[in-house]
């Protein structure tokens, strides 16, 4: 028998259904959101093959003239800075895609829905998540085919990428706030490419920092990615990882504690 | 509206007893310095459908974004189904559907994938989702196009797909913000066929609207809303009753006689005749006096040498309703009370007119 039973309950749900449906509704709105990116091939190019062609730009046309006292040359320097990047700029994704629910109206539909309030933003994370990650994948296997390896262990190698990741999700927390915050696709990816760029390219990421002038050593050398990237080096291709670590958690954390509540908030205003 | 589509259990829908179905008392909110809604009072019977008319920025979608618990209003109250909208957010939510003024659907996935997630999202189980979006799809008219991706999907398809989007949970009361906004004409009679047939199903309907053939072709009662206030209520009817009788109408192709087109029909009635911007219309109401009015008005204008064409007589609209009681017409306010008048006093058009 097909019985469509939608007649809504008389009370509340109880607490442990609740607890369900923010789960069920999570999955559900992370199965929408990948299931969009799959259907839009420019999509799948600007995650994939932009980080892809960073890789082969970098081992093949700047790579020759960075000298870098790295075992494995310069593609072992690279490849956890790009990784890190790739990382980073998934929050593109994020934040377009919010700005674009919230244009639409598809943001005002979800929240006047008896679904789960935290599903939207956490499915949304969810999805990016898994997304960021095949990236990820990705970019360590052409790595591998233009001469990178891991030179530290199978377990510090996947602890180097679930770093990366959370790193990543950091970054597409401060996203989800500034598209909900701003609303406007072109805005948003205006104001990512702006903040984001220099973050990432002003770090230890690419080139060594102390080739840079002492001003800019001086940023680079005190900023969260630079320490990200140096964390997953170590992690990647041994040496020293403690303070790196220590300073990349704090790091994180923070970004978690003030950013989180930020874009729940401006999911609950957004207008 | 199928209640009974593919044995389902339609059920008491009413569940707080006999009070309306919408409730709103004093209502009031404001954007910083911009008083959107300064004070309003609806009460929408259960199964009746609520036009609320008015221009641009009248405050119409805030009513609305606060009825569906999207916003927050600064004071007075908001009932839904008996259900606070702000104390009992997630009752009302329960209750109700909203479409908005965009098609707020994902266009890159099919028809078909968008209500069955919906229908994930109101838990209904995987079986129970792809039948509602079945029965859905078949309802609006969307079988054939089901499962090809939205975005290819005509304008009038895209806002039919958002408004089965708003039934996947079998709201009892349904908002519907500006429905045919940017609808072609055929588009726009298809889908008020569409609303029709959902009030005669038995949902109750707030239906936001700026175009005055749509509130009356659709709405049991009519609020006008102007800058955030109620301004008139009553059924079509009524508010046509308030312009006092017919409306005698007609053009003057050579615009030079216009002056003189106005000034003879002006004898006529009590009321002050208008002239339309662009067309050149002129309409003045002529109370009950009707085809008498009609008989002396060819004779005037006969007399005074005035050629006219589409001379007649006709029931009034709400645009003249509107007209009258606001001193404006309806659609040509901007938010913020900047204004860029369509239609003027006639003495002014025609100072103009005869420079």
């Amino acid at each position: 028998m097909t019985a469509i039973a939608v007649s809504p309950p008389r009370d509340s749900p109880s607490l442990p259904t609740q607890a369900r449906w923010a789960v069920t509704d999570t999955l559900t709105i992370a199965r929408r959101n990948l299931l969009v990116w799959a259907r839009v091939p420019a999509y799948i190019v600007f995650t994939v093959v932009q980080p892809v062609i960073f890789v082969l730009m970098f081992r093949y046309v700047f790579g020759g003239a960075i000298h870098v006292p790295v075992k494995g040359g310069y593609v072992n320097f690279l490849l956890p800075g790009i990784i890190a990047q790739t990382a980073a700029f998934a929050s593109f994704g994020t934040a377009i895609a919010l700005a674009q629910e919230l244009q639409k109206g598809v943001i005002d539909r979800l929240r006047s829905m008896p679904m789960a309030r935290s599903a939207v933003l956490a499915g949304r994370l969810v999805a990016d998540t898994g997304r960021m990650t095949v990236t990820i994948l990705v970019v360590v296997g052409v790595g591998y085919a233009v001469g990178f390896r891991f030179e530290n262990g199978a377990l510090p190698a996947i602890a180097m990428i679930v770093l990366a990741i959370v790193f990543g999700i950091s970054i597409c927390l401060i996203a989800a706030f500034t598209g909900l915050a701003i609303g406007d696709e072109e805005s948003v990816q205006a104001f990512g490419l702006i903040w984001l760029f220099p973050l990432t390219f002003l770090s230890s990421a690419f080139v060594p920092i102390y080739t840079m002038p002492g001003w800019l050593q001086a940023f680079a050398n005190n900023q969260p990615v630079t320490f990200v990237v140096n964390t997953m080096r170590a992690l990647a291709l041994g040496g020293p990882i403690e303070p790196n670590l220590w300073k990349s958690l704090a790091w994180l954390a923070g970004i978690f504690i003030v950013f989180a509540p930020l874009a729940v908030r401006a999911y609950k205003r957004a207008a | 509206m199928s209640q009974n589509g593919t044995g389902s259990q339609a059920g008491p829908r009413s569940q707080a007893g006999s009070g309306p179905a919408i409730l709103v008392e004093h209502l009031t909110k404001s954007f910083g310095e911009v008083h959107a809604l300064r004070g309003i009072d609806l009460s929408v019977p259960r199964g009746t459908v609520l036009g609320v008319l008015g221009p641009n920025g009248a405050g119409k979608t805030t009513a609305v974004r606060i009825l569906t618990t999207l916003l927050r209003p600064d004071g007075g109250r908001a009932v839904v189904e008996g259900h606070d909208v702000v104390r009992e957010a997630s009752a009302v939510r329960r209750s109700i559907g909203l479409s908005g003024q965009s098609a707020a659907i994902q266009i890159e996935l099919t028809g078909r994938e968008n209500l069955e997630i919906i229908g994930r999202l109101y838990h209904l189980s995987r079986r129970d989702s792809r039948a509602r979006a079945v029965e859905l799809l078949e309802q609006f008219d969307l079988t054939d196009a089901a499962d090809r991706p939205a975005k290819g999907f005509s304008g009038g398809m895209q806002r039919r797909l958002d408004l089965a989007a708003s039934l996947v949970g079998r709201p009892q009361v349904l908002f519907l913000d500006e429905p045919t906004t940017g609808l072609d004409p055929r588009s726009r009679l298809g889908m008020w066929d569409i609303i029709r047939s959902l009030v005669a199903g038995g949902t109750t309907l707030l239906l936001t609207t700026q175009y005055l053939d749509e509130a009356d072709e659709l709405a049991n009662e009519i609020v006008v809303i102007d800058r955030g206030l109620v301004i008139a209520a009553g059924t079509s009817a009524e508010l046509k009753g308030r312009v006092g009788g017919d409306v005698l109408e007609f053009t003057v192709p050579d615009r030079s006689r216009l002056a003189d087109a106005v000034r003879t029909v002006a004898k006529l009635s009590d009321g002050e005749p208008h002239v339309e911007d662009g067309t050149g219309v002129v309409s003045v109401g002529v109370g009950g006096s009707g085809s008498e009015a009609l008989v002396q008005a060819v004779r005037a204008l006969d007399e005074a040498g005035v050629e006219t064409s589409g001379l007649g007589l006709r029931r009034p609209s709400l645009d003249d309703v509107f007209l009258a009681l606001t001193g404006h017409a309806a659609e040509e306010e901007d938010l913020g009370g900047k204004r860029r008048r369509g239609r003027h006093k006639a003495t002014e058009t025609v100072e103009r007119a005869s420079l």
